[in-house]
């Protein structure tokens, strides 16, 4: 037999799917397995990486805020300047590479906020591939312009009407899609979640940004960071910096989930808050839920936060105390969305706003010769209309 | 003899799908009883999951409407309790869910009230065979059989999953979600007799099946036919008056098996 991999972290992730997708899961992981390790597969993403997505991104010192604050120096990791706006670029291309490599000719995936659906859309116009895009119908209107971004790629966009119309809606019909039809279709999940290997194979193409940071930070500074934050939703971005530094012990990591109007409210989307031990969507992990096990639905301001689950490798990081998670406000996020925009003219995804808004109140209580990493996770072009409207002023897109 | 043994026992059962709650409870049990009457040999309650993953718009629109009545885990034991004691319903029964809905309300908690309303069997659409341990176990000790599905790509998965199915194998007759089909294009026999190959648990087909004809045909290599979709569409249709469409239907499917 093979090497395998773990399917689990701890008591959670799995592969809690309908048998019609077992034996697809099985080829994606053995097919994982074996280009993970090919010279000409990771030289070619490699390449993509630095000419294409524009890798490394750059840690950025954030001086104004670091003397704003007045506590500990600032960095931002610069993932809002990859090709297509965010992080999510580092997956898709891992993904659709590989499926590509394993002979298929068209790739589905959903989205929240767009990002995922635009970097997989211009992953699939870049290899040649057909791409259906599932976004709920709720974010198609919230996210008017990344649909437009999609078609304009070759993407075909379904708005999906069902449940509740957002992220979770959106997963449940790509994962309904690809039950139907797998022989020619990839299903490039957009987080570090989903049924295994998702997890583990979107980790490890996201763990870039958490190599890169290391180094820099050491460049720099000549020290590990005090606290790297980074805003988490499914989780990509978090883990993806998180590991760069998870056998640092000293290196304190941090997870900002999506409060909405607040963890006492209805309307929140904070999983490690307000969840609890479930399954779903192929994993075992926290999920808000009710007291018979019907998924919450949730809410943020960030249609990318917007999801009442969290990856498998959080549950556990969280469960060992490895890393800390926090609950930010829609109210925090948007403050901090304008004040990263004042400070250092960088307009944030309102997700990664989520993370500065965590550093405004965590930077003040460390030392000057300490320092903090943000996962800057995306840009917040997209976001500009939403947060107008949240302040009360109408702007046209 | 079982009761899930005892209705494949020398007869091909047509196998009864409705979503517990859809209009109501008092509908439910009204039409179970309907159900039953018009020849169904084993009957599968579907407990509403908000997120069903493996359904097509039937069933998931089913599922909305009975959570949006309120619908609960606890209403649907209730239920099965009903049609027991004072129903007299003596076929089988199942429950059809997924796993969140068990597993949040407690594997043991969940498989004794199973037993104790006289819940034959369960299936739990995203319960593959490798994550099927932790609930066997629990169910096996309150006499609660867990169902396999085995899919068109099961392929070399197959014997493995046959081989320690219980109660009956649930095929899945076609790719995608639930719903009726106009074709079935698999090739059902060739599963069948892999699975024969290993075991002489029953096997049932279902996902797309709707008309007579199609029952015929497939119970000429199968042990029993499950429909669910186009029972869902007669109460999507009637609702609360949903009967006499229900008998008149289920009655022609299940004499098409006989
Ligand atoms: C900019 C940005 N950051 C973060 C997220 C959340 O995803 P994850 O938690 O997987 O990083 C999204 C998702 O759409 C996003 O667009």
């Amino acid at each position: 037999m093979g090497v395998t991999l773990s399917k689990r972290f701890g008591e959670h992730g799995g592969q809690y799917i309908p048998e019609t997708l077992m034996s697809e899961l099985i080829k994606l992981e053995a097919a994982y397995l074996h280009f993970k390790e090919d010279p000409a597969f990771t030289a070619d993403l490699g390449e993509l990486l630095r000419t294409y997505a524009g890798r490394p991104s750059g840690l950025y010192f954030a001086a104004h805020m670091t003397a704003d604050l007045g506590g500990a120096k600032v960095y931002l990791k610069r993932e809002d300047l990859n090709h297509t706006g965010s992080h999510k670029i580092n997956n898709v291309l891992g993904q659709c590479l590989l499926a590509q490599r394993m002979g298929k000719t068209r790739v589905i995936a959903e989205t929240g906020a767009g990002q995922h659906g635009v970097a997989t859309a211009t992953a699939a116009a870049l290899l040649g591939m057909e791409c259906e895009v599932f976004m709920g119908k709720e974010d198609t209107e919230r996210q008017a312009l990344n649909v437009y971004r999609m078609e304009l790629l070759g993407a075909k966009v379904h708005a999906v009407t069902t449940g509740t119309q957002v992220l979770k809606d959106a997963v449940n019909e790509a994962m309904r899609e690809w039950a139907s039809r797998m022989d020619d279709t990839h299903y490039v999940l957009g987080s570090v979640m989903g049924p295994h290997p998702f997890p583990t194979m979107v980790r490890d193409f996201q763990k870039v940004i958490g190599v890169e940071a290391r180094e820099q930070i050491l460049a720099a500074e000549g020290r590990l960071p005090a606290a790297v934050l980074a805003c988490v939703g499914g989780g990509s971005n978090a883990i993806g910096i998180f590991h760069g530094f998870l056998t640092d012990a000293e290196v304190r990591l941090i997870g900002c989930e999506a409060a909405g109007e607040g963890v006492d409210t209805e309307r929140n989307a904070a999983t490690i808050a307000n969840g609890s031990l479930g399954v779903f969507h192929g994993m075992k992990s926290y999920f808000c839920q009710d007291e018979y096990g019907q998924i919450a639905p949730v809410y943020s301001i960030s249609a990318g936060l917007d999801y009442p689950g969290i990856g498998p490798e959080h549950a556990f990081l969280h469960d060992s105390g490895r890393a800390l998670y926090v609950p930010i406000t829609d109210e925090q996020a948007v403050s901090a969305f304008e004040y990263l925009s004042r400070v250092e003219g960088i307009i944030p995804a309102v997700e990664s706003a989520h993370a500065v808004a965590y550093a405004r109140e965590l930077v003040p209580t460390l030392s000057p010769a300490e320092n903090v990493i943000i996962n800057l996770s995306g840009r917040g072009d997209k976001d500009v209309a939403a947060i107008a409207r949240y302040r009360g002023k109408e702007v046209g897109e | 003899m079982s009761r899930l043994a005892a209705a494949f026992a020398g007869k091909k059962p047509f196998i009864a799908f409705l979503t517990g709650g859809d209009p109501s409870l008092a509908d439910t049990r009204r039409y179970v009883r309907a159900l039953v009457d018009a020849g169904a040999g084993i009957v599968e309650i579907g407990v509403p999951f908000s997120d069903p993953i493996a359904e097509g718009p039937v069933i998931q629109e089913a599922s909305q409407r009975a959570l949006a009545a309120g619908t609960t885990t606890d209403n649907l034991f209730e239920l099965v309790a009903a049609l027991r004691d004072a129903d007299g319903i003596t076929v089988p029964l199942a429950f059809m869910t997924y796993l969140n809905p068990v597993y949040h309300y407690g594997y043991e908690r969940f498989f004794a009230a199973a037993a104790a309303v006289g819940l034959d069997a369960i299936i739990i659409p995203d319960l593959p065979y490798e994550e099927q341990g932790e609930v066997k176990a629990v169910a096996a000790a309150h006499g609660v059989a867990v169902i396999s599905l085995i899919a068109p790509t099961s392929a070399a998965r197959v014997r493995m999953i046959a081989a320690e199915a219980e109660g009956f194998i649930y095929l899945v007759s076609s790719l995608g979600v639930t719903g009726t089909r106009a074709e079935i294009t698999t090739d059902i026999a060739a599963i069948v007799s892999e699975i024969r190959a290993v075991t002489d648990t029953p096997v049932a087909v279902g996902f797309g099946i709707n008309t007579p004809e199609q029952a015929a045909d497939l119970a000429a290599t199968a042990d029993g036919v499950i429909v669910g979709s186009a029972i869902v569409k007669l109460i999507a249709a009637h609702g609360a008056a949903a009967d006499d469409a229900i008998a008149a239907y289920v009655t022609q499917m299940s004499s098409a098996l006989s």
